[in-house]
């Protein structure tokens, strides 16, 4: 019992597990899924769904994080993303056609993986602080956004391009595959290869890490350019959910979301341990919660109100000194604080 | 015993600064240099741009960024930062235009607007300081809660008619020869001064050097440490109510989504204006040159009447880069062991 009340993932699921329930005391068909033209429907899938995106860039920020970075610039790829596949599907000869599609996605997700490399390339080669060298994208990002759609709100029509965000396949929404995907890729080829284990030793100590023959250089820039891949998917979700290309507002405070998916999560803003699984279940929380908020009729408005309230207890729990303050409460001489001191 | 407790910093590649003597103003006087230059530019493209209203414009048109970029170098210079100055300026209109729309005095408005800016400061400095939690998280926090608050407030713009607010807004003082500033220019600048005189006049300026130096060594020469890390975000949000109020008299309204981003140029224009972000080095009067860069930029993006204002965000991103990247090579990597 005391392991598992340990277990890190413990609070984040508890916390999970009562805002759904919460929302089921004030909502009775809250939990229940129906099928419908073949899809399932309901609150949860709807939380899924919309939730798609935030998970997809907290799980390239949780990388990010566990090298000991952040990526500030993933709501700018996004709305880049965005704007360059609307953009390209709009003015192709033959907007509604999946080839145009498929061809607007690829150049948008190059787009993304070029902007890591940037963001990568300032962080690993130029050694400028991560959050000052994504601070650069994300001032000036909106502004390529708007460059691309010409100031502009680009509506597309094309059934391919709107599957990505709103679309079902097997009766589960497409936007949620593609998530449980990269989030399997990721798991598998962080967790079942010794790349995780690379990222947390980069993440606790660069400098130890070069010294034990490890390409932190290499490592680091990888993590960056997942982030944009990762950023420049969720920007074609939210734009294909909505057919449009909104360079001002699409994925506005995403990045802020995603930081806090992986801090819920039980991943340290210091670098080091990460857990992906802990993300997703940090990203399920963040979604659980504006829902909540317009299930308990609370002005939608009061949301940022909320999460503010949720950053700050998440970060006062997980901060050592409400630790140590609190084992101290309990135990006067800890282990802990020993190790502490011989580190 | 907190000290103890600590882990010690890693012997690795520490930077040590060529900021020493005279070249320590290098970063801030290039950017005056890149002022004039753009001026002299802009009077050489466009007729009519080398008067002297021309200038006294991007004082009028930046008051509440200049006041926010002050508070922004002072949190800077210890080697934190501030993402909710943002917010809390939209927060402050709110609750000024709010209150006014109520009927309250004006001056008792404004003294409840500053008080709360400084309280919702300090709150995130003692969480920072207290906690230990980085200032970005903190502040992060800071900028979801003031804008939440504004929805709370209202979503619906108010706007304000307060005869002491509108005739702030219209009221011109005037200087030799047609030219003329509006108030708000008067108490910026006043802030400035007040801001340089602290940084470099008191005991307190001396400390938030000392902290951006290197916090360990500050804490081991028995500075308060701890004080001034919390008093210095009471500052940047005292700037912050402050950027508000000249924001309000600028405007004359309260929106919930007024100033968004703000926070960006405010960083943007500290760096500029060559502060280093890691701390310790950096002048409030450069940070207002790089207010006013910023400025310029917007001023030849509306004369040039072909580009579109988008190119102000990618510029000032292109700006950012290139002093961020100067800031490389004013300090170099020496090894200690």
């Amino acid at each position: 019992m005391s392991a598992l009340l340990r277990h890190r993932l413990t609070w984040p699921v508890l916390a999970l597990v009562l805002l759904l329930l919460l929302n089921q005391l004030f909502r009775a068909d809250f939990l229940s899924v129906r099928i419908q033209d073949g899809h399932l429907y309901g609150s949860l899938i709807d939380i899924l769904r919309n939730g798609a995106p935030t998970i997809l860039i907290a799980l390239g920020m949780t990388l990010v994080i566990a090298s000991r970075g952040i990526d500030l610039s993933v709501g700018a790829v996004a709305a880049i993303a965005g704007a360059i596949s609307c953009m390209y599907i709009y003015s192709s000869p033959d907007p509604s056609s999946w080839q145009t599609a498929a061809m607007g996605v690829t150049i948008a997700v190059v787009a993304g993986l070029a902007l890591g490399l940037w963001n990568g390339f300032l962080v690993s080669v130029i050694g400028i602080q991560p959050i000052i060298a994504t601070l650069v994208l994300m001032t000036a990002g909106r502004g390529l956004a708007q460059l691309v759609t010409d100031g502009q709100i680009i509506s597309v029509s094309n059934d391919s391009y709107q599957a990505i965000g709103a679309g079902f396949f097997l009766g589960l929404p497409i936007a949620i595959l593609i998530a449980a995907g990269a989030f399997g890729v990721a798991g598998l080829l962080t967790r079942r290869t010794a790349l995780g284990t690379l990222i947390e030793a980069v993440g606790i100590n660069p400098v130890a890490s070069r010294l034990a023959g490890i390409d932190a250089r290499t490592i680091t820039w990888t993590v960056y350019v997942f982030s944009g891949l990762c950023a420049a998917v969720a920007g074609l979700m939210i734009s294909s959910n909505v057919t449009a290309a909104d360079a001002n507002n699409a994925g506005l405070y995403i990045e802020m979301d995603a930081i806090l998916a992986v801090v819920i999560g039980g991943t340290s803003l210091a670098g080091g341990r990460y857990s992906l699984v802990g993300t997703l279940v940090g990203a399920l929380i963040i979604q659980t919660l504006t829902t909540t908020v317009y299930t308990l009729g609370v002005p939608p408005e009061a949301t940022l109100v909320f999460k503010a309230l949720v950053v700050i207890i998440v970060c006062l729990l997980q901060s050592s000194r409400a630790r140590t303050l609190f084992r101290q409460r309990r135990r006067p001489v800890t282990e802990q604080s020993q190790v502490k001191v011989a580190i | 015993m907190s000290v103890l407790t600590r882990t010690p910093a890693p012997l690795d590649r520490r930077r040590i600064s060529r900021l020493q003597g005279k070249a320590r103003y290098a970063p801030s006087l290039a950017t005056v240099g890149l002022f004039l230059a753009m001026f002299a530019v802009g009077a050489a493209m466009y007729p009519g741009f080398l008067s002297g209203q021309v200038f006294l414009n991007l004082l009028i048109d930046n008051t509440f960024l200049i006041v926010l970029a002050v508070g922004m170098t002072f949190v800077i210079l210890t080697g934190g930062i501030d993402l909710s100055v943002g917010s809390v300026v939209a927060l402050s209109m709110m609750i000024a235009a709010a209150l006014l729309q109520a009927g309250w005095n004006p001056f008792a408005v404004i003294l409840l607007v500053l008080l709360t800016g400084a309280v919702f400061g300090l709150a995130m400095g003692a969480v920072i300081q207290v906690f230990e939690i980085q200032p970005f998280i903190v502040t992060l926090a800071g900028l979801f809660l003031a804008r939440g608050l504004c929805y709370v407030i209202s979503v619906d713009s108010i706007t304000v008619t307060d005869p002491f607010f509108t005739s702030m807004a219209q009221a011109r003082i005037p200087l030799a020869d047609k030219l003329f500033v509006s108030p708000g220019v008067v108490i910026a600048l006043l802030v400035v001064a007040v801001a340089f005189y602290v940084l470099h006049q008191t005991r307190f300026g001396r400390t938030v050097y000392a902290i951006g130096g290197g916090e360990s060594s500050a804490l081991l020469m028995g500075l308060a440490v701890p004080r001034t890390k919390i008093l210095v975000y009471g500052i940047s949000g005292l700037c912050s109510a402050i950027a508000g109020i000249l924001f309000s008299f600028y405007s004359l309204s309260g929106y919930s989504l007024a100033a968004t981003g703000l926070e960006l140029d405010a960083i943007a224009a500290v760096v500029v204006g060559g502060t280093l972000l890691t701390g310790g080095y950096g002048y409030v009067l450069g940070s207002l040159a790089g207010v006013l860069v910023l400025g310029i930029v917007q001023t030849f993006i509306s004369y040039e009447g072909t580009l579109s204002s988008w190119w102000t965000r990618i510029v000032i991103g292109a700006l950012l880069l290139a002093f961020i990247l100067l800031q490389k090579l004013f300090t170099r990597k020496v090894r200690l062991t």
